[in-house]
């Protein structure tokens, strides 16, 4: 009996149980007023339109963890899509364009990361200016055009369903990337150097740990995704347009701050990320269910990034005053 | 002795970053103009300082956010809806005159801004983000009040149109507004114990707490002024294009933002001056007006802005670096 009392107690000091409770309201809220919410082909075909956000958010949770942040996401993608687009219109074979795509994205977070680590450069210069710079690239080669002379097997990847299942494939490659850096950031000792970092970089450099190296490498990883989230989503849509991921970086750092990473770096766990990125994504799909238009719900997103911030933090003087208060009286 | 003071003085007035601009920009407009005869024409002229008016504003209000090393995303998005508020308060009463239209706007954006600015104060949230959320929390509501809606030059009355053109002593109204704009926060920044406290927070938030300067109230202060100047900056906007809707001024924080660094203000805060942001919101001007004469598309412009904020930002790091090896090399002798 202790134990189970110890076990809530424990519970409900845990950011991700409330985050857990948040996404059953929204599910019981969404099943109630609208009859296509919990349907099994509808909440599998939800998967395809979030999951490529999901992918980029995995690695953005290295990134804050270290202290740092990445607002150039969108246009990382913007440029991979665009460099696929290049590619097939050059007639390249299905893999030569999907390495076009992922070699673009890792360029572009190798660019982001050798400016910030090199020259000490805060973060958020730096992608403040690629973020305008890489779309503009991408703007200047589109001009007002889109690509979409897309071979039909490239089509086909970002559409695929895993064998007879309705499963998205973007579904799959999520969870396989999802525990490649849920393993990374909590079992390695790259995971664990991320975290000093974060909490104290002085601390870190001096305990031998090769901070800009690793903060480069977590730039380049963020590039890769990016250029991962690319291929699905240029495939899914069969185009590159101008305006392709507009406002993506919004909903990727919501999802990775309202998962309880903490925007100072150094504190959190991949595990509430991955509830916040269904809790976001599933909200989206249930708002759009009852015709609330996108440009709306994105005032939901804005409070939902600025609540993410602002309650953990109640939550957490809360605790300490009680702490403080239970001292005092024993 | 006398003579090695002036010599220094010289010496520092050169090196200084509004000459730095001022030459950099003669050097643009020749050559720009050895391409393009008519671009020194007074015409010419009036127009480029006539379209870098608002950005100035702008620019003026984005920096007092960066000066207390916070950043305003959202400046962009206040504009557009408080532009669109003050559109339809026209629309709805037409026989408004400008001195009410111009107070609630910057009524309206001070709200907004004071929005930003509580969160940033009272929630402890990085400005970085709060402004993140709030971009399209603004955005999404001009959306939701217009519906998509655009309100066009034929609801506004002539007299709503003028209020940037009307000419004054020779001089587009706009032009004036700019000048009493830039001029009031000159004063405000170089001469104000107010204006001198959002350096030393931005120079270093501890100290300044320790010397009595309450950070909070700086921060509310900065949000606020930042708000009201882009209500302003609004409603200047869809006067001079004559539409207001939800897409009004897209982009400006970029602009804003890259006029700040080009200069001279350090985005880690407690660094700019008024000339200096102006002459780097000029010098975006001249380049955006000098792109069709250089056959660019337009669509080469915003690659060319990213690539100016990485430029002047690597550049003032550089600056900065080899300020301090000077400073240390003097600390030893």
């Amino acid at each position: 009996m202790n134990q189970i009392k110890l076990f809530i107690g424990e519970m409900v000091k845990k950011w991700e149980f409330y985050l857990f409770l948040f996404f059953c309201l929204i599910v019981i809220f969404f099943s109630t007023v609208s009859p296509y919410f919990l349907d099994y082909f509808n909440l599998m075909n939800a998967l395809f339109s979030f999951m490529e956000r999901g992918i980029v958010a995995l690695p953005v949770i290295l990134v804050i963890l270290s202290g740092e942040i990445d607002v150039s996401l969108a246009s990382i993608i913007a440029l991979s899509s665009m460099s696929m687009g290049l590619g097939a219109e050059a007639g390249a074979p299905v893999f030569v364009i999907i390495l076009l795509g992922l070699i673009t994205g890792i360029a572009a977070g190798f660019i982001n990361g050798i400016i910030i680590t090199r020259l000490d450069i805060p973060a958020i210069a730096v992608t403040i200016g690629t973020m305008s710079l890489f779309r503009g690239i991408s703007n200047a080669v589109l001009g007002a055009e889109a690509i979409t002379s897309y071979p039909a097997e490239f089509k086909w990847i970002g559409n695929a369903t895993v064998g007879n299942t309705l499963i998205p494939l973007p579904f799959v490659v999520f969870v396989i990337l999802a525990s490649f850096v849920g393993v990374l950031l909590h079992k390695t000792k790259f995971g664990r150097s991320i975290f000093v970092i974060g909490n104290n970089r002085d601390v870190a450099t001096f305990s031998g740990i090769r901070t800009r190296n690793i903060k480069l490498l977590v730039f380049m990883m963020t590039g890769l995704f990016c250029g991962i989230a690319a291929v699905f989503l240029t495939s899914r849509i069969a185009s590159t347009r101008p305006n392709i991921a507009i406002g993506w970086e919004l909903e990727i750092i919501t999802s990775v701050v309202l998962g309880g990473i903490a925007i100072t770096g150094g504190k959190g766990h991949i595990g509430g990320v991955l509830i916040a990125i269904f809790l976001l994504g599933y909200l989206k799909f249930g708002l759009g269910l009852l015709n609330v238009q996108g440009k709306i719900v994105i005032i939901f997103v804005g409070f939902l990034l600025i609540l993410a911030i602002w309650l953990p933090e109640r939550l957490r003087t809360y605790q300490e005053s009680r702490k403080y208060r239970k001292v005092t009286t024993t | 002795m006398n003579n090695v003071m002036k010599k220094k003085r010289l010496g520092g007035f050169i090196r200084s970053r509004e000459i730095t601009l001022v030459f950099l920009i003669i050097f643009l407009v020749l050559v720009v103009s050895t391409r393009y005869g008519k671009f020194l024409s007074p015409d010419n002229i009036g127009d480029i300082v006539m379209d870098s008016s608002i950005l100035i504003i702008m620019t003026i209000a984005q920096m007092g956010v960066i000066l207390i090393g916070g950043i305003d995303l959202s400046i962009a998005s206040n504009m557009a809806l408080t532009s669109y508020l003050v559109a339809q308060l026209h629309v709805i009463n037409p026989g408004l005159p400008a001195s009410v239209l111009i107070l609630s706007a910057l009524f309206l954006g001070m709200i907004f801004g004071l929005f930003n600015g509580i969160l940033v104060a009272l929630g402890n949230i990085p400005p970085v983000i709060a402004t993140l959320g709030t971009i399209s929390i603004y955005r999404g509501l001009t959306y939701f009040i217009s519906q998509g809606e655009w309100i066009s030059a034929h609801q506004m009355t002539s007299e709503f149109k003028y209020i940037t053109k009307t000419h004054f002593l020779g001089l587009p109204a706009l032009i004036w507004y700019m000048t009493a704009v830039s001029l009031v926060f000159y004063i405000f920044y170089s001469h104000i114990r107010t204006g001198r406290e959002f350096y030393s927070v931005g120079g270093n938030a501890d100290a300044a707490g320790y010397v009595g300067v309450s950070l909070k109230k700086i921060q509310i202060l900065a949000f606020s002024i930042s708000g009201a100047l882009a209500g302003l900056g609004g409603l200047f906007y869809i006067s001079k294009y004559a539409i207001a809707q939800t897409d009004t001024a897209l982009g400006y924080e970029f602009k804003t933002i890259s006029a700040c660094v080009i200069g001279g203000v350090s985005l880690s805060g407690g660094v700019g001056t008024i000339p200096g942001v102006i002459l780097g919101a000029l010098f975006i001007g001249i380049v955006n007006n000098a792109l069709p004469v250089i056959n660019l598309s337009p669509f080469y412009q915003m690659a060319l802005l990213g690539a100016i904020i990485l430029v002047a930002v690597i550049y003032n790091k550089l600056a900065d670096d080899r300020n301090q090896k000077f400073i240390s090399r003097k600390r030893e002798f």
